[in-house]
């Protein structure tokens, strides 16, 4: 809905599509750090709306254990930012887009994560 | 530990079991496991304080399962595992003879699973306290000393895959690591490869580690390796109020969910 109503957004995500928050693998969301992002936004439909019926309840335990683990190895937990949206609500990405960016951006480019996989970020990336 | 012998030499005898699974000497002082198959070997069982390996690792191995009926001497540890496994179902009660070992160590017959689940809810199954201790400080440091302390920690780590080996809860036939289409881990044990093996392993371990300790036991460079685990542990008792290993009928953590589970962060 964001795009069809012609809102607009911050550019620095770069949208990774799967079937289900169910099929978020929690290895995917650390190969995006590997690969230079400083945050991720992980979202999907709410509880209850899920087209393959539980889905994002399973995803749900899952990073209620994944997140505490994070921050038990000192990943600061804050630069993944997890919401449920749905596909009706348009404004509601852009303002999570829009805030997360900010967010991240005041946390800084993720380098002690970015220095394990020596790919350093290219300086402009983050600048947006 | 004439007792031990005495139960396991009568269980050969009668062919209840075909082999029994114990603590035999090994050499510089350790002990080892030995898999006693005939009742004159049976004086090579041995139980004292060094005895502390997790022997239900091997109760899944394919090799030691062909070789017929198991009996296993079970301490804590091993009767936890051998609950959790039968919960994933890996293994039932007619594949294997308890023979328990209480913390004073004796002897006692556990005839079935419901047996074994109520001695456990007698006996105190938490984590030791000298871990517990370390998990309490390593939580109250900020997220930079984490890091710092597992950058260094997970830096040693020469991918031995040890604590891999000697975990009773990792036995799939392949393992993640092996995955090579696409590369899933990086094989070398750079500091990525080994920050990313151990996330994952310890996602893999959540709500099924039974807090044996035989992880970090194993790592050749002493790497606390089960604290990471251990976290876990400590999480899905806190959020889900799960303790592994204490039930043989229990759904896997991770593989259920409560429409009601309470989180605080997804916006
Ligand atoms: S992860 Fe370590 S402590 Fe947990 S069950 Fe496996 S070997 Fe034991
Ligand atoms: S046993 Fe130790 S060195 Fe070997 S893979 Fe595990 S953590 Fe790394």
């Amino acid at each position: 809905m964001t795009g069809t109503s012609r809102i607009k957004y911050a550019p620095n995500v770069k949208i990774i599509r799967f079937p289900c928050t169910g099929r978020i693998d929690f290895m995917l969301i650390l190969k995006a750090f590997a690969n230079g992002a400083d945050g991720v936004i992980v979202s999907g439909c709410h509880p209850n709306d899920c087209h393959y019926s539980t889905g994002n309840f399973h995803a749900r335990r899952r990073w209620m254990v994944f997140r505490r683990l994070l921050e038990f190895v000192g990943i600061n937990p804050n630069r993944i930012v997890w919401s449920w949206v749905s596909a009706a609500e348009g404004a509601k990405w852009a303002s999570l887009v829009n805030t997360s960016t900010e967010e991240i951006r005041k946390l800084g480019p993720y380098d002690s994560y970015h220095k394990l996989a020596n790919k350093p970020l290219e300086k402009e990336v983050f600048n947006g | 530990m004439d007792e031990i012998r005495k139960r396991a030499k009568e269980l050969l005898e009668n062919q209840t079991a075909k082999v029994v699974i114990g603590y035999g000497e090994g050499t510089a002082g350790k002990t080892r496991a030995v898999f006693i198959r005939k009742p004159e070997d049976t004086g090579q069982l041995i139980f004292d304080d060094r005895c502390e390996q997790n022997l239900a690792v091997y109760l899944l191995k394919h090799e030691v399962k062909h070789l017929g009926k198991l009996a296993i001497i079970a301490t804590i540890p091993v009767m936890r595992t051998i609950l959790q496994v039968a919960s994933e179902l890996q293994l039932t009660e007619n594949d294997v003879v308890i023979l328990g070992i209480t913390p004073e160590k004796n002897l006692i017959e556990l005839e079935g699973f419901k047996s074994v689940e109520d001695y456990l809810k007698t006996q105190d199954v938490g984590i030791r306290k000298e871990d517990k201790e370390l998990l309490t400080k390593l939580t109250s440091l900020s997220l930079e000393e984490k890091w710092a302390y597992w950058e260094e920690e997970l830096s040693r780590c020469i991918k031995c895959y040890a604590c891999r080996a000697a975990c009773p809860m990792c036995y799939c036939l392949r393992c993640f690591v092996e995955v090579n289409q696409p590369q899933w881990i990086p094989i070398a044990p750079n500091d990525l490869g080994n920050m990313e093996w151990h996330l994952l392993r310890a996602m893999h371990l959540a709500g099924r580690c039974i807090n044996c300790g035989e992880c970090g036991r194993a790592c050749p460079v002493d790497i606390p390796i089960h604290l990471l685990t251990f976290k876990g542990v400590e999480d899905v008792h806190t959020d889900f109020n799960v303790v592994a290993g204490m039930n043989a009928t229990m759904e896997s953590v991770l593989s259920s969910f409560k429409p009601d589970d309470k989180e605080t962060f997804i916006r």
